[in-house]
């Protein structure tokens, strides 16, 4: 740790092109080796899943829906075997074509749900911060109001209405449902960052030059809040996995025909569990378990590292004798 | 200085939850009411003559105008009536009384597994920090986390109730203690204790621990989390060096100076965390066919039933809000800092 403070600084200061990058990334480096191994930990498994999720096709013996090869049909049932790793179901299907066909649609519902959610959260964070007023106010009200309402009863009613109409049981719809869940917290976290923002003397340094405020928000607010975003939707995909796959147990997320969804495959292995066939669901589960644990130490690490405040928690360890080598690297330059 | 009195305190946070109560029901009525498709047909499956389905709207009122028909819902909501089903016509009162006993006794031995678990490996990780203990009891937290209680349950299942065959996987009682049990509360633990009845509530008590203990496992991990950093920065206040520099023995020092200020917190996350639970109560009711309100949702989504599901989320809403003010009353009355 002492060594590796010492010659730390030389590496950023060395080539000013790197300052940026190695600047986000020290307090990666400078991690206790825990807290590094558990976010290292989190990169390679969200890594192994989006792998599976892009090669899916090249990577899965059979397709997701598919019951019979050669013409012969799959066993129902089936314990693990050389032809079926994974067993397979009640209906045929291999279950381990269904577990990685599953993490294509994990990751597509959720990154559509994310970037629909920033979509409207962020900017609405942003006009509702910077200009306050009534709009403020009553954005505030019903935004805490969804807020206080638990992620998966909100996102259930959406995915219940829209069953309904003809839109229903697809990726989007249940992207929408998330979206759903989740706006008023990217709301919550934009507009009081923004309000911190809006005081700040190169704020209004800005608008006293009369930029009109668009440009303001654009130029000088956004970048500011933007900051946050990153760690807060890691953590948040981790959770959107989770809602989407309760959504599917509950018979409200991906119809089975749309794709291979975990949550749905667990809510049908739970009747064959009391005769005791555990491979239906014990799989889908642990990919669930695995991509979302993974996702959340990837997020912890980026929250350690982007976050000041938590950045400042490190300083508490820090020992003064250390500032002279560091001043001697700067005046080396 | 005088202060704001705990009585005027609970009013004005009440004042203040109303608009809040307002505009969710308000935006519940708005999603189940305008939206797309009709919510009767819907309800009723494909094949029911017209005449029938036009029967049940004017009986539900929904052939009046929307603005009627909203003024109509707050006001039943207002008198405590929140209608009653289309497929089955169970007012949900009775829903309320039945399963939310069921409810009520799962969530809270869920919260006292959470609590237990939750308070004992936070204050070790904390204490421990950056120790192997540590990360494991937070690794322990993240795949609690990370786990859905559906998931967790069904290798509960598998584990005690099908290899080991110890513990029934599912219902709330055997359907010999369910007939023989006398009704008081509609909470069969409780109606087993009056009743003084013992070898019932050893059934209720063996149905109960499996479904329980899924939740509150994961419930526990966000009172690890929480538990553990709060430890952390207690054992660095200032209050914390002093009582060390005064030679107070280090043991004494964690346990009757630092873990006490690190539970306060425990308070408004018990309150907060019942959002969590009552989402995480559908999902463990459903997979141990547990006889609460979260089941009955269930099975009102998988009927399409409208006013069955209008009604439960509208009774959780309700709930929800009532706890928040509930957590804040009781942080006031603990702290008087709060109420300023």
């Amino acid at each position: 740790m002492a060594a590796d403070a010492q010659s730390a600084p030389r590496m950023p200061y060395g080539r000013a092109r790197l300052i940026a990058l190695g600047r986000a990334t020290k307090p990666i480096r400078e991690a206790s080796g825990i807290a590094r191994a558990l976010f290292w930990a989190g990169v390679v498994i969200t890594l192994f899943f989006v792998v599976l999720a892009v090669f899916a096709p090249l990577i899965s013996p059979y397709h997701f829906n598919q019951y019979r090869s050669n013409g012969i049909r799959f066993p129902q049932l089936a314990h693990p075997s050389a032809a079926h790793w994974m067993g397979t179901t009640v209906q045929s299907s291999d279950v381990m074509a269904r577990v990685i066909y599953g993490a294509q649609t994990e990751l597509k519902v959720v990154v559509i749900a994310l970037a629909m959610s920033l979509g409207v959260g962020v900017p609405l964070g942003l006009i509702s911060g910077y200009f306050g007023g009534i709009l403020d106010r009553l954005l505030v009200l019903v935004m805490d109001a969804i807020f206080a309402f638990p992620y998966l009863l909100i996102a259930i009613v959406i995915a219940f209405v829209l069953s309904t109409s003809s839109i229903g049981g697809g990726v989007f719809t249940a992207a929408i449902a998330i979206t759903a869940a989740y706006v008023p917290l990217y709301f919550r976290v934009v507009r009081n960052h923004v309000i911190s923002v809006r005081e700040e003397p190169y704020v209004d340094a800005a608008r006293a030059l009369g930029a009109r405020p668009r440009t303001v928000i654009r130029k000088y607010v956004f970048f500011n809040v933007v900051q946050n975003v990153p760690p807060i939707a890691t953590l948040n995909a981790a959770d959107a996995i989770l809602l989407l796959a309760s959504l599917g147990f509950l018979g409200y997320g991906i119809q089975p025909s749309q794709g291979a969804e975990w949550g749905y495959d667990v809510s049908r292995a739970v009747s064959d569990a009391a005769s005791g066939i555990w491979w239906t669901g014990l799989f889908p589960g642990f990919a669930i378990v695995l991509l979302v644990a993974g996702l959340t130490l990837l997020g912890e690490g980026l929250n350690e590292t982007l976050n000041p405040v938590l950045r400042l928690r490190r300083f508490g360890q820090f020992e003064f004798a250390e500032r002279e080598p560091r001043e001697e690297a700067l005046l080396d330059e | 200085m005088t202060g704001t009195s705990l009585r005027t305190y609970l009013l004005t946070r009440i004042a203040l939850v109303l608009p809040m109560v307002f505009i969710l029901l308000t935006l519940v009525f708005l999603l189940m009411r305008v939206a797309p498709g009709n919510p009767i047909q819907a309800s009723l499956g494909g094949h029911v003559p017209a005449a029938y389905v036009h029967q049940i709207e004017h009986r539900m009122g929904f052939d009046k105008p929307l603005l009627t028909q909203y003024g109509q819902y707050l006001w039943d909501i207002l008198r405590g009536n929140f209608g009653s089903t289309i497929t089955d016509n169970r007012p949900l009162s009775q829903i309320i009384k039945q399963n939310g006993a069921a409810t009520l006794e799962l969530t809270f031995f869920a919260m006292l597994v959470a609590l237990v678990v939750g308070i004992i490996v936070g204050l070790l990780a904390g204490r421990h920090r950056d120790t192997p203990l540590d990360v494991s009891g937070r690794l322990f937290g993240i795949v609690m986390y990370a786990t859905p209680p559906f998931f967790l349950g069904l290798i509960a299942q598998l584990v005690f109730g099908v290899w080991l065959g110890w513990l029934p996987i599912s219902d709330q009682a055997s359907p010999l203690t369910q007939a023989l049990l006398k009704t008081h509360t509609n909470i069969l633990f409780l109606d087993a204790i009056i009743d003084g009845n013992w070898t019932a509530l050893w059934d209720v008590t063996k149905h109960l621990i499996l479904p329980a203990t899924t939740l509150g496992l994961i419930t526990a991990g966000v009172f690890i989390r929480l538990i553990r950093v709060n430890v952390i920065r207690t054992l660095r206040d200032d209050y914390i060096e002093a009582a060390r520099a005064r030679g107070i023995v280090e043991r004494r020092v964690v346990f009757h100076h630092a873990f006490k200020n690190a539970l306060v917190p425990v308070i408004t996350v018990v309150g907060l965390n019942l959002a969590i639970l009552l989402g995480g109560a559908v999902l463990t009711e459903t997979t141990f066919n547990w006889p609460g309100i979260g089941h009955e949702l269930y099975v009102y989504l998988q009927n399409r039933d409208y006013t069955a599901v209008q009604g439960i989320i509208v009774v959780f809403a309700l709930v929800v809000v009532a706890v928040s003010v509930l957590v804040d009353f009781i942080n006031a009355y603990v702290d008087p800092r709060i109420r300023y």
